[in-house]
């Protein structure tokens, strides 16, 4: 069969309110990013520095929702991608930044902004410029449909490869025994 | 915290068992109304055990309090039929009438109003606990009457006894409820034929449990007689926490001799010397009469040695009273809770019958049939299996609350049809019967001709009814919220499950639910029927199913739209930063409709 002849799958990829960790275990794969790379071409993604994404076959997001910025771009991702997955602990659960959802959110920037000895002394920045927090963080699923979901603080570079092979192979994707760990 | 004296005469009186911690710390807490840690210190210190796992048992039995919950605790009964009663409003006016907010405990240490769930008194709602006394029928005028009680301090000990009433209601009855036994005869009929005999006699009548499984009684008994075991153990599950139901309560009010003499019985047949009675702690009121009837029966021969004249025939019962927690009505958490610990789900198998109350042999039955255990002693297994159904032999005893004339005990041969409990008890235009509780089956009205048996509708003993006048979403929202509440939080899948379901159903209360929050709930329900640890969690998803099929407009006509909608309000959740920052421009709102 001719592969070149098949149309490449598109892929877009996003952080929002994570820590690159998925992604950087996605690069993780190695050498089999190449072989990927014969399947896939991707859209808006850090790998690509496309601002905004076009129509795509997959979306994969990691990190979660804390900022009104956060919730256009997953819609944006939403409306574009066919399939779209939340990659890693933060964009299934919230993760690690939802730790601050046991803090009022007036409390938290106080402390950071306008209490805490810092360098810009003075006060909560309210330039339109910047995209305003949300009171809790959320989960994606909470804010859009979420058609799969990856779990794993990050996923491991394994785990990130059999979805994505099973994806395109059409299969559901499944992880299965040692991929999944939570500790 | 209650001085060392004190506390060191509660555990004395417990011998320092630590099988008895649930029983030291509820004493514990009368000295102050609930349990400061310096007394969980002192008690860990006392009973030589971990302070840890001390402060674990007082943590999950809802009815401790590890925190100040002042000197009145004012718990509202909030079971559907409660609510349906008019509790909400009362609860409303006994917190402004004594200017409290719910849940926190006023600052003047006097009061802590909640709610909590089903306490049977659902055929004399609403009911309300105070410091763990059952008060029912509440009305305005007898909350007000609450309420200025606890404004001037008067300690509960001097409430007028009108206030703690509380009624039988017997409607309906048959073999069981009409049967007028004298003490000691079934043991003495059981000695007579011997233990063997007896035994055959309950095999032969096929009775099934009356705790809501249905598992052959004879078969139970047999197994733990088989059992080997340094001691045997007869139980008795009094903890009756399924919402709607309320018949064990009864039994034990009124019939409590018949319930001991099947207890005694089930000893003579399998061996046991030690039996206890698991009183759900909602019951407290009972404590005291039941305390009697043991005494009574003591005197009379009819416990301790040589029991009814039989040499070496010795058997004697406890009563242990629980503190507010459904999953205890589980056998297997039930015997953790015996044994002075939280009350969560043992692995099954090993069963009770082998491994039970210290890991010896032990027969858990439920009150109701002790009762029809008793009477087959006396009357034999064929006369027994003669009424009834085939599959289900004897007699039922019903729990009948919510839209009728004459809530209340009924008593009828298995087989009776939901028509006929309707017609007595005074139904009238019926939209809906949830069966056996929460954890039963919810049916419509075209399946009123069903019958109340193992074969068709298997009950533990509710049976609430819903009018047309109901909203059957509001019924369920208020299961899906039990369960969530109840849940012991030992496995994953029922502890996350239970809350996630509640969340859905919240987010449909509210109106905005999409297609996609339905198809959530079946998706949980597969998971938490396959994954959970222990009955709780298999059957949490019931009402939700059972009212989708039956009543699915209540549930379509929440939802805004047919795809998808956030779970919270998005524009509402940049309030806080757009007060902070004073910001209100069109990038410090996020729209709903995109
Ligand atoms: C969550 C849960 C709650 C239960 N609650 C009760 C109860 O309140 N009373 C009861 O008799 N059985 C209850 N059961 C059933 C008991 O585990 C057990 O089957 C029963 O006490 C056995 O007695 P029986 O054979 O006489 O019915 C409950 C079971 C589960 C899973
Ligand atoms: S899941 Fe873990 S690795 Fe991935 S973004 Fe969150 S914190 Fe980073
Ligand atoms: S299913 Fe629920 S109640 Fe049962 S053990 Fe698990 S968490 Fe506890």
């Amino acid at each position: 069969m001719n592969d070149a002849a098949q149309p490449k799958v598109r892929v877009a990829t996003t952080s929002l309110a994570g820590c690159f960790g998925c992604h950087m275990s996605f690069l993780d794969i190695d050498e089999r990013l190449f072989e990927l790379l014969e399947r896939i071409e991707f859209d808006r993604s850090p790998f690509t520095d496309i601002k905004h994404c076009g129509p795509c076959d997959v979306g994969l997001i990691e990190g979660g929702i804390c900022n009104a910025d956060n919730v256009h771009v997953l819609r944006e991702f939403r409306k574009n991608c066919k399939i779209l997955v939340a990659v890693g602990a933060c964009a299934v659960n919230g993760g690690l930044p939802a730790q601050r959802n046991h803090i009022d959110l007036g409390e938290c920037l106080e402390e950071v902004y306008v209490t805490e000895i810092s360098l810009a002394k003075g006060c909560i920045p309210n330039d339109p410029e910047l995209p305003l927090p949300l009171d809790k963080v959320h989960p994606l699923h909470e804010v859009v449909k979420i058609d799969y979901f990856l779990p794993g603080c990050p996923p491991t570079a394994d785990a990130i490869w059999k979805f994505l092979t099973d994806l395109l192979a059409g299969r559901t994707p499944h992880l299965g025994h040692g991929l999944i760990h939570y500790d | 915290m209650g001085t060392h004296a004190e506390l060191e005469a509660i555990v004395d009186r417990y011998s320092g068992e630590s099988t008895a911690l649930l029983q030291i710390l509820r004493e514990a807490q009368e000295i102050e109304g609930w349990l400061p840690p310096a007394t969980l210190t002192c008690l860990a210190r006392l009973l030589e055990m971990p302070r840890a796992r001390v402060e674990g048992v007082a943590g999950f039995y809802s009815f401790l309090h590890i925190e100040r919950a002042g000197r009145y605790r004012v718990l509202f009964s909030d079971n559907i039929t409660d609510r349906m009663a008019g509790n909400s409003e009362l609860l409303d006016r006994f917190c402004n009438s004594l200017w409290l907010e719910r849940g926190k405990t006023s600052e003047d240490g006097l009061a802590l109003v909640d709610t909590t769930s089903c306490t049977g008194m659902c055929d004399q709602g609403p009911a309300m606990l105070v410091n763990g006394w059952a008060i029912p029928q509440l009305t305005p005028a007898r909350v007000d009457e609450v309420a200025e009680l606890i404004r001037s301090h008067t300690p509960v000990e001097d409430w007028p006894a009108a206030l703690f009433q509380i009624e039988d209601n017997i409607h309906r009855s048959d073999m069981l409820l009409d049967a007028s036994l004298e003490p000691g005869a079934a043991i003495r009929a059981a000695a007579t034929s011997g233990p063997l005999a007896t035994l055959e006699a309950i095999q032969c009548s096929n009775l099934r449990g009356r705790g809501g499984a249905g598992f052959a009684t004879g078969l139970k008994w047999q197994s733990c007689r088989n059992a080997t075991g340094d001691m045997h153990y007869v139980v008795c599950n009094a903890d009756e926490g399924e919402p709607g139901t309320f018949k064990d309560r009864v039994l034990l009010t009124r019939y409590a001799d018949l319930v001991f003499e099947g207890m005694t019985v089930c000893a003579f047949v399998i061996g046991a010397r030690k039996g206890f009675l698991y009183l759900r702690g909602e019951y407290r009121h009972l404590l005291a009469p039941l305390q009697e009837v043991l005494a009574r029966r003591r005197s009379d021969g009819l416990l301790g040695n040589d029991i009814c004249g039989q040499p070496g025939f010795e058997f004697d019962i406890d009563i242990h009273l629980g503190a507010g927690a459904y999953i205890c009505g589980e056998e297997s958490a039930l015997i953790e809770s015996l044994e002075g610990r939280r009350g969560i789900p043992r692995n099954r198998p090993p069963y009770p019958v082998t491994h039970g109350y210290l890991q010896q042999p032990t027969t858990v039955n439920n009150v109701e049939t002790f009762c029809a255990a008793a009477l087959i002693a006396l009357r034999g297994g064929e006369w027994y299996a003669g009424i009834g159904t085939g599959k289900s032999t004897g007699t039922k005893v019903l729990s009948v609350s919510g839209d009728c004339v004459r809530p209340g005990i009924y008593e009828y041969p298995f087989g009776v049809t939901v028509r006929q409990v309707l017609e007595d008890c005074g139904a009238q235009r019926t939209q809906a019967v949830q069966i056996s509780g929460p954890s039963g089956t919810c049916i419509d009205a075209t399946e009123f001709e069903r019958r109340i048996a193992f074969e068709d509708l298997p009950t533990a003993g509710a049976f609430m009814v819903f009018d047309e006048s109901r909203d059957i979403f509001e019924v369920a929202s208020n299961f899906v919220h039990f369960f969530a509440h109840e849940s012991c939080g030992f496995c994953t899948p029922c502890r996350v499950g239970t809350t996630l379901l509640r969340n859905v159903i919240d987010k449909l209360h509210k109106g905005k639910g999409s297609q996609h929050d339905l198809n959530q709930i079946f998706k949980l329900s597969r998971l938490l029927q396959s994954a959970s640890h222990c009955g709780l969690g298999h059957t949490a998803c019931n009402p939700l199913l059972d009212t989708i099929k039956r009543f699915r407009p209540a549930y379509e006509r929440r939802l805004e739209s047919l795809e998808f909608e956030p779970a919270f309000d998005l524009d509402g959740a940049l309030e806080r930063a757009r007060a902070m920052t004073g910001r209100d421009d069109a990038g410090a709102h996020l729209r709903t409709d995109e």
